[in-house]
Formats: C-alpha cells, sequence, structure tokens
C-alpha cells in the first residue's frame, strides 16, 4: 500500500499526501456515522466519506494497489452485512417489543447527548453507513474497470460507423 | 435572504453554462459547481444535515462522472441541435416553469420553514419537533425522524440502493466482460 515506486496511478505527491490523509478521511467519516445521533450528518453522510477515502487509494496507487485495502469481494460481503444489520434491527424492535422498528432499549434522560444515547440509531446509523460506503465504492470500482476493458474496441466501432 | 437569491442567480448561470459549453469537462465542472452552491445555500436555510449529504454526494458524482465518463468519451460535442427536439424541450421547461409558478402561490415565503405555519392545528411534524427528544433520546431531530419515526421509509431507501448495485454488478461483472472480448476477437 505505502509502495511509492509503483508507476501506476498519480504522481509522487499525490501519493504521499494520500498516504497522509487517508487515515483522516477514514476517521472523519467513522466519526460523522458514530455521533450521526447528536451532530449533523448520519449514516449516509459519513458512509459517503467512507467510501471518498477508499476511492482516494484507488485513484492515487492505481487499481490494483488500491485493491489491497478493500476487494470486490470484501466491499460486497460488507455491503450485505451492513443491510443486514439494519434489517436485523427493524426485526429486533417486531420480536422484543411487539412493532417494526420499535426503539426498545431505554436510555433515560442522564444518558441524553451522550455518544451512548437513542437507544438503537447508533446501531441502525452503523448498518447504513457501512451500506452506504460500500455501495458507492462498489459503483465508483465497477464504473472505472468497466473503461478500462471496454475502451480500445468500442471507440473504433463507433468510429467505423460515422465513416 | 439576498445571499439566497445570489446563490440561486449563480445556480441559474452555472446549469445554463453546462448545457451550453460544447466541452464535456468544462459542462462537468459546472454541474459541480451548481451542487457545491445549493449545499451553500442548505447552510444558509439551516440544514447543516442535507448540506453535508449534498456536498459528499456531489463530491462522489463529479469523480465517477469524470473517471468513469469523460475518458472513455469524446470530449467535445459538435454539431447543429434538432429543431423538433429543441421545440418539444422548450416546450416541457415552459409548462413546467408555470406549473411551478402556480404552485409556488401556495408556499410559505422563500426561507420561512413550512414547519412554522402548520403547527396549529398540530400536525405530525410539529408533534416529531416538539416531542423527538423523549421519545427517541437523539438530540438530531434529522436523525431522530429518519431512523425512528420514519425508519420504514429509510429501509426502503436502503433496500432500493441495495437492489441498485446487485444490478450493477450482475450487467457489468468481469464475466460477461470477458466473453464480448471474446466473441469480439472472433468476429474480427
Amino acid at each position: 500500500m505505502n509502495d511509492l515506486s509503483t508507476t501506476e496511478g498519480m504522481s509522487l505527491i499525490v501519493k504521499t499526501v494520500t498516504r497522509w490523509l487517508k487515515a483522516f478521511i477514514l476517521l472523519f467519516g467513522i466519526y460523522i456515522v458514530l455521533y450521526g445521533h447528536l451532530t449533523p450528518g448520519g449514516g449516509f453522510a459519513g458512509g459517503v466519506i467512507v467510501a471518498c477515502s477508499f476511492i482516494l487509494l484507488n485513484l492515487a496507487y492505481g487499481q490494483r494497489q488500491g485493491m489491497k485495502a478493500v476487494s470486490l469481494n470484501v466491499a460486497g460481503e460488507m455491503d450485505s452485512v451492513g443491510a443486514l444489520i439494519f434489517l436485523a434491527v427493524a426485526l429486533s424492535g417486531m420480536f422484543v417489543a411487539g412493532s417494526f422498528f420499535a426503539n426498545f432499549i431505554e436510555t433515560g434522560e442522564a444518558a441524553r447527548f451522550k455518544l451512548l444515547s437513542a437507544g438503537l440509531i447508533p446501531v441502525s446509523n452503523i448498518g447504513i453507513g457501512l451500506k452506504v460506503g460500500m455501495s458507492l465504492f462498489l459503483v465508483f470500482t465497477i464504473l472505472s474497470a468497466m473503461h478500462v476493458a471496454v475502451s480500445g474496441s468500442e471507440r473504433k466501432m463507433i468510429r467505423r460507423g460515422e465513416e | 435572504m439576498e445571499i439566497l437569491v445570489l446563490l440561486v442567480i449563480l445556480m441559474i448561470v452555472g446549469a445554463i453554462i453546462a448545457v451550453e459549453t460544447s466541452n464535456l469537462l468544462s459542462s462537468i465542472v459546472c454541474v459541480g459547481a451548481v451542487g457545491f452552491l445549493l449545499s451553500i445555500a442548505f447552510l444558509f436555510l439551516g440544514a447543516p444535515d442535507i448540506a453535508i449529504t449534498q456536498l459528499v454526494v456531489e463530491i462522489i458524482c463529479l469523480i465517477i462522472l469524470i473517471r468513469a465518463t469523460i475518458s472513455r468519451d469524446l470530449t467535445a460535442v459538435s454539431g447543429d441541435r434538432e429543431f423538433f427536439g429543441l421545440t418539444v424541450t422548450l416546450a416541457v421547461v415552459l409548462a413546467v416553469a408555470v406549473a411551478g409558478i402556480l404552485c409556488l402561490a401556495d408556499f410559505p415565503e422563500f426561507g420561512k420553514s413550512v414547519m412554522d405555519r402548520i403547527a396549529d392545528p398540530p400536525t405530525a411534524s410539529s408533534q416529531y419537533l416538539a416531542t423527538g427528544l423523549e421519545q427517541t433520546g437523539a438530540a438530531n431531530i434529522v436523525t431522530a425522524v429518519l431512523l425512528d419515526f420514519r425508519a420504514y421509509d429509510t429501509l426502503g431507501e436502503a433496500t432500493v440502493l441495495f437492489c441498485s448495485i446487485l444490478g450493477a454488478l450482475a450487467i457489468l461483472r468481469k464475466k460477461a466482460r470477458r466473453r464480448t472480448e471474446e466473441e469480439t476477437e472472433g468476429d474480427a
């Protein structure tokens, strides 16, 4: 990952800056997800920022190096895990409290404005964050991988038709 | 209030340039500028949640548009417009604009929140604002609505996202790509 000598990807400057910044961007995304019930943000925005950190890695170091952080299979599995977490929250409300999405964990007034409050909302936020982040990373990866494979033949065919 | 009008005027100018310019890259940059200005407008309207989401989604959209579109297709557009298509488009835009202006007559003043106006008699939204903190314990009322009062909607939204990714993966996966490559080689 920290191999600066590869010719893939962007220049040495971009690679070095990425090496310093990637952890902070990821951390900011995780912060937005975890504090979604207290400060502006939430699962969706935080998930997109997490996806941004992985996309930055892919752009700066090239597809092959970037894939070492999160491969397509891992991203797909995390995507499904996020969706299942959110569904589990919904179903647990039905089984424990009797109604779909019931917020059955009572934290009381003392816990208000603290990180561990609002019952099941932080858990849902984590699920949605995982889901959105990995989904958008997958979208980016699929689209940029497509462009490498198709570029040659497709363009020729279009030009032949025009002539 | 004045700054909102300024932002909207800048957004309209950006949108017109995005449509009119012949270079695809400048067009995408203008679309991005419209998105960022919209994010600033959300901030001035007092909606930091939507501002953050708009900002990060705009960044992702720009990256995907530039990375997936620009490097593959021709980046310059040339040739005249078709007369029929342009006329139909302008007629539709005009109809939507007239309908929009008629609808706007019933809206609250630009920049004022809808919830102030309909607090009496009490509605569902005013109840959320009044009792959201006690009922959910979440300090951020937007998250309280999204993940507690209206969590079922969020589940549907997550399902839509999941299905769209599933479809994209199925269409663009590596196996199908290899087969088309082999076929084109065989034809040649």
